[in-house]
């Protein structure tokens, strides 16, 4: 157990606790009755600062007997559960284990609910408002800090309500984002193509790409260079889904638009990330927000 | 310390004279409980007790069977966390009225101390109340205080047993249906019922009925006078809430004494007593057991049994009542006249409580005629501050947490204001069920150049369509990129 440091840190804690709860008993037995010669008990028989003595009001009895009981309660509480050094208790209680106990009822109650969108298609789940609801829930509470809670995405993150996809707009493909993540590497470039100039020639051919504003002249030089880049986006720039290299040729920007984001693109390289979400989330959750993130594009 | 040497030394020092001493004993420091056995009574007080009996128990036991639109009228639904009184919906949100309740609970028995002392523990209190009920049935099988105290005393016979075991088995019946009626106003008790019947009852709602009725059975049958002298803290501290004026129950000792008992057709003046005759009747009476002829206790729970009492013997000897009565400190050591006690429970303590208990019962009352059944909490997206869209118009996200509190389903508009062409781009009306919750993600546009770069304020309005006022204004932050 990683909260003592070995089993004699365990074991001296247990006996503190053993020893403090006896103790109890013992001052509750010996503060429960008094010897004295009279008939009847007048002071405790203490005596402070000269005179000061305490009388005796006598408490109930069944109060004696709630005493007794919350120390036998302590005795059979450290016998069940955990509370005396490491020991685990008998009853081997874990909160993780309760946490698991929980999430299997869980489970089994809504479990039926995913289990039958889970052996539906995807397109066919999408089409159903019950489960656009669920995906919408479930979208907001694990996918919307990056993506936005409208799916819209921010500057790194890719937008999901647009019909444009890194990695192909299948259900397949937004399954395997969902389940795998997915890992984006632009390689840094800059050294391979050249000097500032070159680098800067080549992000105008790209920006002509997709008729953004460009200085032609620029672009025309940066096409020879291009060749370079055509290995992963085409040499048409139309993008490789296999690769998740992006479509050069639309107006869609990943990291911002503009000459400035495409030449730190090229010099620094990109890298992204999606963590993978299927040991997290579950086969059925993973199903029904790829069928959500699906819809987005389709009834915007 | 000399103290203590002293009691060190005292046995040593008296070795000779031991002899003659009783020999040491040993003391419990524990008390054990007496059996009170209260004597019935009858008048004016008790039957005011008998009323208050039948109205709280009537509202308990009853109210939830009561129905309000198909559903029970008083439901606290812990799971949805929805509490239903009548027409209205408490929601989390509305935790201010329970507050509020609470406040006004806490000042009334202020209020009500000031004026005539422990008036909540002497006739509405539950613990006074099942103590009445659990007395009555105790009287109805085993007989009057003496009866009762004889069949304890005697050794135990078949009819001894079987008056015991039809007490305690009347008082479990009575504890179980306490226990069932109060899991009834969490769980829908014509539901529970069933469950009752088919065993299908869930653990919990097991353990808080039973467990329920065995604090109705074992604090109304066993701990009684206990549970107002050892565990309830309003008996320690109510001496703060009294003054000269307050009503308290007392015994006039200038009247009274000297007591003891006399033939009624002698004249007490002559024998040179007052008007108690020392029957102990005001003891017996008494359901914690003190003799109120010792002053005013902090066990005396003010229910006016000893008034009553006394009251009886004063007229069975032709004296005039009230020799124990409702009097005030003041009253009785300057000899007021009772229209003089009673002018001065118009005092500022009790007006200025009654002033705060009337403020603040009406701003409560206010408060929920005004409220409106919809609540908008306004989320702005964290992980992107404003996008440029189409044309350079700015966009910014935003979740819109929207619960229609009324039990009928509605449809509302969202719309946006504060900044020169703010506009949705989203659907602007939705439906929502009745007691149902949403988050709305809506996206809100302003043209280029019509905000500040920076935070811009701005408002969204909720509406409901079918009712112009059902309508809420939320403020909100319109983020423009630098």
């Amino acid at each position: 157990m990683a909260d003592f440091v070995n089993d004699v840190v365990s074991l001296y804690i247990a006996i503190i606790t053993i020893v403090s709860i006896v103790a109890c008993g013992v001052l509750l037995w010996a503060m429960s009755s008094m010897r004295t010669s009279g008939t009847s008990v007048e002071t405790t028989g203490h005596a402070w600062d000269e005179n000061l003595a305490e009388f005796n009001n006598p408490l109930p009895r069944w109060w004696l007997w709630l005493f007794w009981i919350t120390i036998a309660f302590s005795f059979v509480y450290l016998a069940l559960y955990p509370g005396l050094g490491s020991f685990k208790g008998v009853l081997g209680w874990s909160q993780a284990a309760q946490y698991d106990e929980e999430m299997k009822q869980a489970d089994a109650t809504v479990g039926p609910i995913f289990q039958k969108y889970a052996a539906m298609p995807v397109e066919q789940v999408a089409g159903d408002p019950a489960a656009r609801a669920i995906g919408e829930r479930l979208f907001l509470n694990y996918c919307a800090s990056c993506h936005g809670s409208d799916a819209r995405g921010a500057k790194g993150f890719p937008n999901l309500a647009d019909a444009d996809s890194l990695y192909g707009n299948t259900p397949e493909a937004i399954k395997t984002s969902i389940a795998d993540g997915r890992s984006g590497v632009m390689p840094p470039l800059g050294a391979a193509i050249g000097n500032d100039d070159n680098i800067l020639d080549v992000a105008h051919y790209v920006l002509s790409l997709s008729q953004s504003n460009h200085e032609p002249a620029r672009a025309d030089r940066g096409k020879e260079k291009f060749a370079l880049c055509a290995a992963c986006h085409g040499a048409d720039g139309k993008g490789n889904p296999q690769l998740g290299a992006p479509n050069l040729t639309d107006k869609v920007w990943l990291y911002g638009s503009g000459a400035d984001a495409i030449v730190t693109a090229i010099k620094q390289g990109r890298n992204n990330r999606m963590p993978a979400h299927k040991d997290f989330l579950g086969d059925a959750k993973v199903h029904m927000l790829a069928a959500y993130v699906w819809s987005l594009s389709r009834n915007p | 310390m000399n103290a203590r040497e002293d009691s060190v030394s005292k046995p040593a020092a008296a070795p000779a004279a031991r002899a003659n001493q009783p020999e040491d004993v040993e003391h419990s420091l524990y008390e054990v409980r007496r059996k009170i056995y209260p004597r019935a009574v009858h008048g004016w007080f008790a039957g005011w007790r008998w009323a208050l009996v039948w109205f709280t128990q009537l509202v308990f036991y009853g109210t939830p069977w009561l129905t309000w639109n198909d559903r029970q009228a008083v439901l606290f639904d812990l799971t949805a966390r929805k509490f239903y009184i009548f027409g209205l919906v408490f929601w989390p949100q509305d935790i201010i009225y329970l507050t509020v309740l609470l406040v006004l609970s806490a000042l009334s028995l202020f209020l009500f101390t000031a004026v005539a002392g422990r008036l909540w523990c002497g006739y509405a209190c539950p613990q006074t109340v099942y103590t009445e009920i659990f007395l009555w049935i105790e009287r109805k099988i085993e007989g009057d205080r003496n009866a009762q105290q004889k069949l304890d005393a005697s050794p135990l016979s078949a009819r001894k047993f079987a008056l015991k075991s039809t007490k305690h088995a009347a008082w479990i019946a009575v504890a179980l249906w306490t226990g069932f009626t109060f899991v009834g106003y969490f769980t829908p008790i014509r539901y529970l019922g069933t469950e009752v019947i088919t065993s299908t009852l869930g653990p919990w709602e097991t353990f808080w009925i039973l467990f329920y009725g065995f604090a109705t059975y074992g604090n109304a049958g066993w701990m009684r006078e206990q549970v107002c002298k050892y565990m309830c803290p309003y008996a320690r501290f109510q001496s703060a809430m009294f003054d000269k004026d307050t009503l308290v129950i007392t015994y006039d000792a200038q009247r009274g004494e000297p007591r003891g008992s006399r033939s009624k057709k002698v004249d007490p003046r002559a024998k040179g007593l007052g008007d108690c005759v020392d029957c102990g009747v005001c003891v017996q009476v008494c359901p914690t057991g003190i003799d109120i002829r010792k002053g005013l206790q902090y066990e005396c729970i003010g229910c006016a049994a000893c008034v009553d009492g006394c009251n009886q013997i004063m007229d069975r000897m032709g004296y005039s009542r009230g020799l124990i009565r409702y009097t005030t400190q003041n009253g009785l050591e300057r000899q007021l006249a009772p229209k003089q006690i009673w002018a001065r429970v118009l005092r500022p303590r009790v007006l200025i409580y009654t002033a705060i208990l009337l403020a603040l019962a009406i701003t409560a009352a206010t408060m929920l005629a005004l409220r409106i059944p919809l609540k908008v909490d306004v989320i702005r997206d964290r992980g992107a501050l404003a996008r440029e869209v189409e044309d350079g118009y700015i966009e910014n996200t935003y979740r819109l947490q929207i619960m229609n509190t009324a039990e009928q389903t509605r449809r509302f508009e969202i719309a946006v204001h504060g900044i020169d062409t703010i506009a949705l781009a989203t659907p602007p009306t939705l439906e929502l069920a009745g007691a149902t919750t949403r988050a709305a993600v809506v996206r809100v546009r302003v043209a280029p150049g019509k905000a500040q770069p920076g935070s811009n304020r701005m408002e969204f309005v909720v509406r409901a369509l079918d009712d112009e006022s059902i309508k809420v204004n939320e403020r909100a932050i319109f983020m423009v990129p630098r």
